[in-house]
């Protein structure tokens, strides 16, 4: 279940990267985002404590932020610009749309498997 | 849930493109305006994009950073009947270019459609996670 949990976090997060990689398509300068997600899923699943994409909070009066630089431990990244354009904007929409696409699917397979785990604790509880 | 920022990035995007586009329509409509109520001869417009961030999350949205006025020449047009013609005959016309305004407009109207897909995929995505269990 916190393996599931897990990747659906972590789907979530990169579900939201592509989303601003696609809303600033037109943006200058901006440089399209992405995250390895073997790599964060196997980071989420190392740390035990919390959630993957949460700081470490050692002070109360620590502010809770959202880790910009590390999902689970993997870095954010840069994309590796395929075509370049005059106004220093790296978005590729055909990559961030398939990705997009692949990710959402993604996302709804850990969905179902979600489902039919709790599906089957049901069916061991009720008999 | 993240998946809920997707609608501030996407509508930031949306309404940054409806600008655009709101601009390109005034470019359009003011392609053969030689004077104004100030009495100065329609300046082209155009927005300028930024990226910002959206409320503390990796998420980051589009806003208009500003409307800035195209300081290309005017376009001289030889009209000597014109009541706005200089002492050789030539009327000041808008440094609208026509052609890049209509590619804008393309481009303007694709990347909202693009946006309005990106929100309607998350907003599928939230409401099969409301069925988890189910």
């Amino acid at each position: 279940m916190q393996f599931l949990e897990d990747a659906l976090q972590l789907r979530e997060q990169r579900q939201q990267l592509i989303a601003s990689n696609i809303a600033n398509a037109d943006t200058p300068n901006y440089k399209a985002r992405d995250f390895d997600f073997k790599k964060a899923l196997q980071g989420a699943l190392a740390q035990n404590s919390g959630s993957p994409t949460e700081l470490t909070k050692t002070a109360a009066a620590h502010l809770p932020g959202v880790n910009e630089t590390s999902f689970g431990g993997a870095a954010l990244q840069y994309r590796t610009v395929q075509q370049g354009s005059v106004d220093g904007n790296t978005v590729d929409m055909d990559t961030e749309r398939n990705q997009f696409a692949d990710n959402a699917l993604r996302y709804e397979a850990s969905l179902t498997m979600i489902s039919g785990h709790i599906k089957s604790l049901l069916a061991a509880i009720q008999g | 849930m993240s998946l809920f920022s997707i609608f501030n990035v996407a509508g930031s995007a949306m309404s940054a493109q409806a600008q655009r586009l709101n601009a390109v329509a005034s470019n359009l409509a003011n392609a053969d305006s030689a004077t104004s109520s100030t009495g100065e001869v329609y300046k082209a417009k155009q927005v300028v994009f930024s990226a910002v961030p959206v409320n503390g999350a990796v998420a980051t949205g589009v806003k208009v950073d500003r409307v800035v006025e195209d300081q290309s020449p005017p376009r001289m047009m030889y009209d000597p009947k014109s009541p706005l013609a200089d002492a050789k005959g030539y009327v000041t016309m808008p440094n609208v270019n026509v052609v890049e305004e209509m590619v804008n407009m393309i481009s303007a109207s694709r990347s909202y459609q693009t946006n309005v897909e990106t929100m309607n995929a998350a907003k599928s995505m939230l409401q099969k996670t409301l069925t988890i269990g189910q």
